[in-house]
Formats: structure tokens, sequence, C-alpha cells
């Protein structure tokens, strides 16, 4: 599709963008594997000491925690331009989105493709294998199809998410600082299984912001403690959280619209 | 010493203007101060025998931790700084007769407490008002107490003589913005941020307890739950103490080395 | 063509005081201030036109380019470019427009200008042989051949600023809007980027909307002006109307502000 020939290109001319500053490149990515790796410490070192939490070991709890970064990378790397809204609305940027032909959301995503998280993937995906090699787990298709599903389902949270965030941004450009506990709070807290969090939280997380459906639920089911097949499906099922985004964000940009800047 | 005064009275007003920005940031801090107590929680249903000190004294480390973030966050450095390190003003800074270093000096501890007196007090409150063992408990005792905000002021001291160690360090080196990211994360690990030091295995504790590092937010939030010997603080206090000495000391004497190389050099 | 006819428009400012206790008030009530950006604005442009659209900071001019660029949405009042209601077919409409931002670049900071014109070519989706022959004839024009191949950050404010014209009308708009397209340049980047417009009006009856400070710009390329002072269309006339006997057009001008207290 058309759509998707204009991203890829977007994606190249922000790749060479960021290929003329080499060593800043290499410093960001390298900053973010070590700012990663120091939650990861955090992790192994109270598992020196607790040998579980809530019945998960430390290699369960690994899994659990690279695959959600995986997600929170992936989302960071594709929708950094929503992330950093607050820059585009500010220096008068999005006045120049709406006078191109082209939807908002496509040239907004365009705007940045932040291959520095690929330093955080690779730490992620490290703690993956680490985790899938202590851990004894039975793997099957299906689980393997669970985790590709997870990726796919957290990927469109956190989008999401974002999405909310520069949303907001239209309204107000102060205290805005609140949202990075949904997003960066779910990426520093989500290193343990939401179940761990209590009932309330959980609740909160199934319903509400569907944390627990990318990350809970399907790492049941990889687990085996939960055999209903329905649990593979949920992450999917969490992009529905995408819906309430975008209309968030229609509703934003008609305000903006209307309002000036 | 009265131009820096001044210096700091106008940053510290500064400080107090951003107040949108500070209710945002203490929404944040509660919703990550409930979040770490939940996580100790959980870990405290699985295995209470293997905690190194109460649950009550680790729930109000977290909580003073949060309160009192602006003060001991290492991450929180001046961009400013940075930038003028990067692009070269220092130089002009660098030219005249004031001492760089003191002026930084009082400059960040203005920021950090003006920071610190908008943030910590909602988070004081409502923390103190939370059920037993989730809620800022008592001090263990006055002389605890005494001592902790003795100590409180000393990690202060210790955290801005640390940044300022990495500002000088920063105009030696080619990639400022590699030697902070180092900085942070390993600071944040060493200073008892990320979880407090007697969580670490012992042998990793006793080794962490002599950095400067642990001389920061490590010493206060501890005295104040009690959890330390008498032997302990007073080694505590003594570190603290030596520490801040030797970083000062080797900041200032750094500076006025980068100071001398710019009047030679020109910049 | 461009229609305006009777265009209102209103924005609420809140009302900030300076003070601690006046800020903790601040939290809890809001007092907004309603100012009149656009009051009964109406105008029309015919196809091929030069209008200078000039006025003091704050008169509208702005809000008046957002609207007819679809950006904006007016309170009241009718606003027809082509045919299409600019801010409800947004995305139709801005395809037959370009827009030249005298302080904001539209070129991708670090790559090569022709990568920005790449994208540019998708972005329009300009058909292949179109963007040639586009190409050719503004590299021809402005002087770009040796400017191509180089980053934006690389080259001088004259320069950049010829590539961002061409930049706009790669895609061969109908109307061109510029604001400020001339500021901070030197006096031979002014003539060739003037004396480029006037062709481009000449050879391919682009309507062209200028606003802008800077009068030798107006009197170089305007034929028709509009005076907007509080939100009102005060004058709509040619260049001649203003200047009476040859005067110096700033002095004209600023007379002209004084004499309708603007």
């Amino acid at each position: 599709m058309r759509s998707i020939r204009l991203y890829l290109h977007y994606v190249s001319i922000n790749i060479r963008c960021v290929m003329q500053y080499k060593t800043s490149f290499f410093l960001t990515a390298a900053g973010q594997f070590l700012v990663s790796f120091t939650t990861f410490l955090g992790v192994f070192f109270m598992f020196q000491r607790f040998s579980r939490v809530e019945g998960f070991t430390y290699s369960e709890v690994l899994l659990c925690f690279s695959v959600m970064l995986m997600e929170f990378s992936l989302a960071e790397m594709f929708a950094r331009g929503f992330d950093q809204f607050s820059g585009m609305v500010r220096s008068g940027e999005f006045d120049r989105v709406l006078v191109r032909p082209q939807n908002e959301i496509i040239q907004v995503l365009g705007s940045k493709f932040e291959l520095t998280r690929f330093g955080r993937m690779l730490q992620a995906v490290v703690m993956f294998i680490y985790g899938i090699i202590q851990s004894d787990i039975a793997w099957s298709f299906s689980k393997a199809l669970t985790v590709i599903f997870m990726l796919i389902g957290g990927t469109a949270v956190f989008t999401a998410l974002f999405l909310i965030y520069a949303a907001f941004c239209f309204f107000t450009l102060e205290s805005l600082e609140f949202m990075n506990i949904f997003t960066d709070g779910a990426r520093e807290f989500g290193k343990y299984p939401v179940g761990v969090y209590g009932e309330k939280m959980l609740l909160f997380a199934t319903f509400i912001v569907p944390y627990a459906l990318i990350q809970y639920y399907p790492l049941l089911y990889i687990l085996g403690r939960r055999k209903e097949l329905i649990f593979m499906f949920l992450p999917l099922l969490a992009c529905w959280f995408l819906i309430p985004a975008l209309m968030f964000w229609k509703f934003g940009v008609k305000h903006y619209k209307s309002s000036g800047s | 010493m009265k131009k820096y005064l001044s210096f700091f009275r106008l940053r510290f007003t500064m400080g107090l203007q951003y107040r949108a920005a500070a209710l945002g940031g203490i929404t944040t801090q509660f919703a990550w101060g409930f979040m770490e107590i939940m996580i100790f929680a959980a870990f405290h249903r699985a295995d209470a025998s293997a905690f190194p000190m109460s649950f009550s004294a680790t729930a109000s480390y977290l909580w003073l931790q949060q309160a009192f973030l602006a003060l001991f966050a290492v991450w929180m450095m001046e961009n400013e700084i940075f930038d003028t390190i990067i692009n070269g003003d220092i130089a002009y800074e660098m030219c005249r007769p004031v001492s760089v270093y003191r002026m930084w000096f009082a400059r960040s501890i203005a920021t950090r407490l003006s920071r610190a007196v908008l943030r910590s007090f909602p988070i004081l409150i409502v923390a103190a008002f939370l059920p037993h063992p989730y809620g800022l408990a008592a001090p263990a005792s006055l002389k605890h107490f005494i001592l902790f905000l003795v100590t409180l002021v000393l990690g202060l001291l210790m955290t801005v003589s640390l940044c300022m160690l990495v500002y000088i360090l920063a105009f030696f080196t080619i990639s400022p913005a590699g030697l902070r990211l180092i900085f942070d994360s390993a600071s944040d690990f060493f200073a008892g941020a990320l979880i407090p030091l007697p969580f670490f295995p012992e042998k990793m504790q006793r080794i962490m307890e002599l950095l400067p590092f642990a001389s920061m937010q490590n010493v206060p939030l501890r005295i104040y739950g009690g959890s330390m010997s008498s032997y302990e603080m007073k080694r505590a206090v003594f570190l603290q103490v030596f520490w801040l000495a030797a970083i000062t000391f080797a900041g200032n004497a750094l500076c006025h080395l980068a100071q001398k190389r710019v009047t030679v050099q020109g910049g | 063509m461009i229609t305006m006819e009777h265009v209102c428009k209103s924005y609420k400012i809140a009302k900030r005081n300076a003070g601690f206790g006046e800020a903790l008030k601040a939290l809890f009530h809001r007092e907004y201030e309603v100012i009149r950006a656009l009051d009964n604005v109406t105008f029309t442009i015919g196809d091929g036109e030069m209008v200078g659209y000039i006025g003091p900071n704050g008169a509208g001019k702005s809000s008046t380019i957002k609207i007819l660029s679809g950006i904006l949405t007016p309170d009241h009042g009718t606003v027809l470019v082509d045919g299409r209601v600019p801010y409800k077919d947004r995305i139709r409409h801005v395809q037959e427009i370009g827009v030249v931002f005298g302080q904001r670049s539209q070129l991708w900071w670090d790559v090569p200008v022709i990568d920005s014109f790449e994208l540019l070519k998708d972005i329009y989706s300009i058909t292949e042989p179109l963007y040639r022959q586009s190409l050719e004839e503004l590299t021809e024009l402005l002087n770009l051949t040796e400017l191509l191949r180089s980053p934006a950050r690389q080259l001088s404010l004259g320069q950049r600023m010829r590539c961002e014209i061409a930049a706009s009308l790669l895609h061969r708009p109908q109307i061109l809007f510029l604001d400020e397209p001339t500021i901070g340049l030197d006096a031979v980047s002014k003539l060739a980027v003037r004396d480029f417009i006037l062709k481009q009006n000449q050879t391919h009856g682009t309507t062209v909307i200028l606003t802008t400070h800077d009068m030798q710009d107006i009197e170089a390329l305007a034929s028709r002006i509009i005076l907007i002072g509080k939100g009102r269309i005060l004058m709509d006339g040619t260049l001649n109307d203003i200047k009476r006997g040859g005067e110096n057009i700033d002095e004209t001008v600023a007379e002209l502000y004084r004499t309708y207290d603007i």
C-alpha cells in the first residue's frame, strides 16, 4: 500500500540522518543498554536473596521482564514521534504536518524512527535467551506463537499510550509528567508479573490499561500454569486499546485546529 | 561569600516557579513509591525471614527516597552546565574572577533544595498517614532523627560534590555525554537507589558501603529506620565526612587545573 | 479563486498574573480573556493575482493564513478555495497549495537537500516525469545545482531559502503562501527570490499571497494590497492607492498604521 511505502521512505531518511552522527548514535544505544542492564541487576540481586516471588522463579521473572522490555523498545522505536510530540507542538512543526496531503499519524510516526532503542532491545533479547535456557518450560508451537502475539499486542498497547500522551499535548504542554507513570512506569514495574502487585492492580491492568493482557496472562500460559487457549490470544485482544487512543487523538487534533496554537 | 549567596537565592526562587511541573512530578513519585512498596511487599510475603531490615523500615526508606529525590538523584544534573562545557562557553566563565567551582556548587544546592521543598512535603505528609507498615513510620528515636537530619545535609552536600566532579571531568573528556551516562547508571546502583544496599549480598554490601556513592542517600535513609547498629552509624557518618572532604578537594583541584588550562590555552 | 466572507475568529487566552499567591489562585480558578483575532473579514482573490497582506503584529495575518491553509477552523463565515472548504477537505485542499514559512525549515537537516525533495515527491504523490520536470526547472531558475547534494545544515541562509522555495513548488501548487520569505537574506538573495516568484506567477499563473514586514518585497511583487488591523480589513486596493507621490514605502506604511490607529 502507498502509505507503507511512504512510511518506509520516512524510516530510511531518519536512519540516514542518524548515521551522520555515528558516535552519538552508538553512545545513546550503549546508554540504553546500560540503563536496562542496571534494572536487570536489581532483579538479579533480589533473587540472590529470595528464591521466588508470588510463585515465580528468577528465570520466569526474566522471561516476563524481557518480553515486556522488547514490547516497549519496539513501541519506542516506531512511535517515538508521539513520545516527543510536545516538541512538535511547541515548535509549530505540527502546523507543517497539517499542511501536507497525508494522514497526520503517518507523518508523526515518520518524523522519528529511533534506531538507538536497539540498545534496549538487544539487552532484552539477551535476557530472553538467558531466561529460556534457565527455565524448564515445555515449549510448543502455540507457546512460541504466544510470544509473538505478546510482542504485537504489547507494541500496540505502548504505542497507544504514547498516542494518548501526544493527544494531551494538544491541550496543555505543562504537567504532562504524570503520563510517564503509564509508559516509563510500566517499563520499570513491568519487570515483575503484574499479579505480584495485588488484586486491585491486576483488575486495573486487565480492564483499564491492558498491561496484564500483554504480560501476565500469556505468561501464565507459557509457563504452563493455565492451559486455556484463550490466554494465548489475549495479547491480540489488547489491541482494542488503540481505539480510545485514536479517538482521543482525533479529538485533540480537532481542538488544535479550532484553538490555534 | 555574598555573591555565592545571591546566586543561591536567585536559583532557589527560580526553582520555586515550576509549580505545574512539581504537581505532575509529585503524582509520578507517589506512583513510583507505591509500586516499589508493592514489590517489596510481595517479596516479604514470599520470605519475610530473608529481609535484612523490617518491612516497615524498608517502606520508610522508600518513601523518604521519593520525598527527597530532588536532593539525591544524581541524574538530575544541570543540563545548562553541560551545555556550557560542550559548546565552549565555559571558557568565558573560567576567565572571570569568581570560583567556578563554588558558583556551580551553590547553584546546584539551590536548584535541588527548591525542587525538594516543593515536592517533599506533600509526599511526606501523605506517606505518614498510610496504614502501617506501608507508610512512613516515625523515626526510631529522637537521637536517630537528629542524626538523620545531620546526615541528610551531609548527603546532599555529598551528592552535589560528586556531580561537581562529573562536571569538571566532563571538561577534560572528549565525550561528556558518555561520561554522564556511565555515571548515572553506576551511581543509582551503588547509592542504594535501585534497591537498598542491605538487600545486596553481604560481601558486596560491605564493599559498597565504603564507596562515596553510599554516602549520599544510603546513610540518612537507613539511620531514620534505626536498622543500623551504633558502630555502623558512627562509621557511616565518618565515611560521609571523609568522602565529602576528599571529593570536594579533588573537584576543586581539578577545577583549578581546568581554569589554568583555559587561561593558558585560551579556551 | 479564494473567497472569504464574514469570517470571524476569537481566542480564549488564560490570564496569567505574577507572584506566588496569584499562581496558587490560578490552580483553582482560571480567568479568561477573549481576543478577537478576525472580525468580519471579507475579500476575494482571483486566480493568478499577487497579493500583499500587510498589518502590524497581532493584526490577524497569521490567523487568516492558517484558515486559508486549512490549519485553523473559523468561528463564523464562509471560506472557499477553488471550490473547497480548506479545513473540511484538508488533504485534498493541501495538495494544491504551497507554504513557505520564512523562519521555519521544512528540509531535513542532516541529509542532502535532494533527499528532502525525494521525500516530498512521495508525500505529494508527484509522478516521476512531472517531478523531473519541476526539479529541472526549479534547479535552473534558482541556481540549485551545487546545493542539492549538500545537507541543509551546511547551507547559508540565502542558499537554504532558495531550496525552501523550490521544495514548496515541487508539486506545482496553484496557490502559494509566503510568510516572511526574505527575512535575514542578503540583498542579492532577496532580489533572486523576488525575481523568481514573479516569473512563477507569469509562467504558471500561480496565485501568490505574501505576508511580510519587508515593504520592498511588497513593492516588487504585490499588485494588490490588503491591510488588516485589529482583526478588521481596513484597506483593499492597489499599491498606488497607498503610495501618494513616490514617498519611501516604509514611511508610507507607518503613516498608514497611524491613520488607522493600529
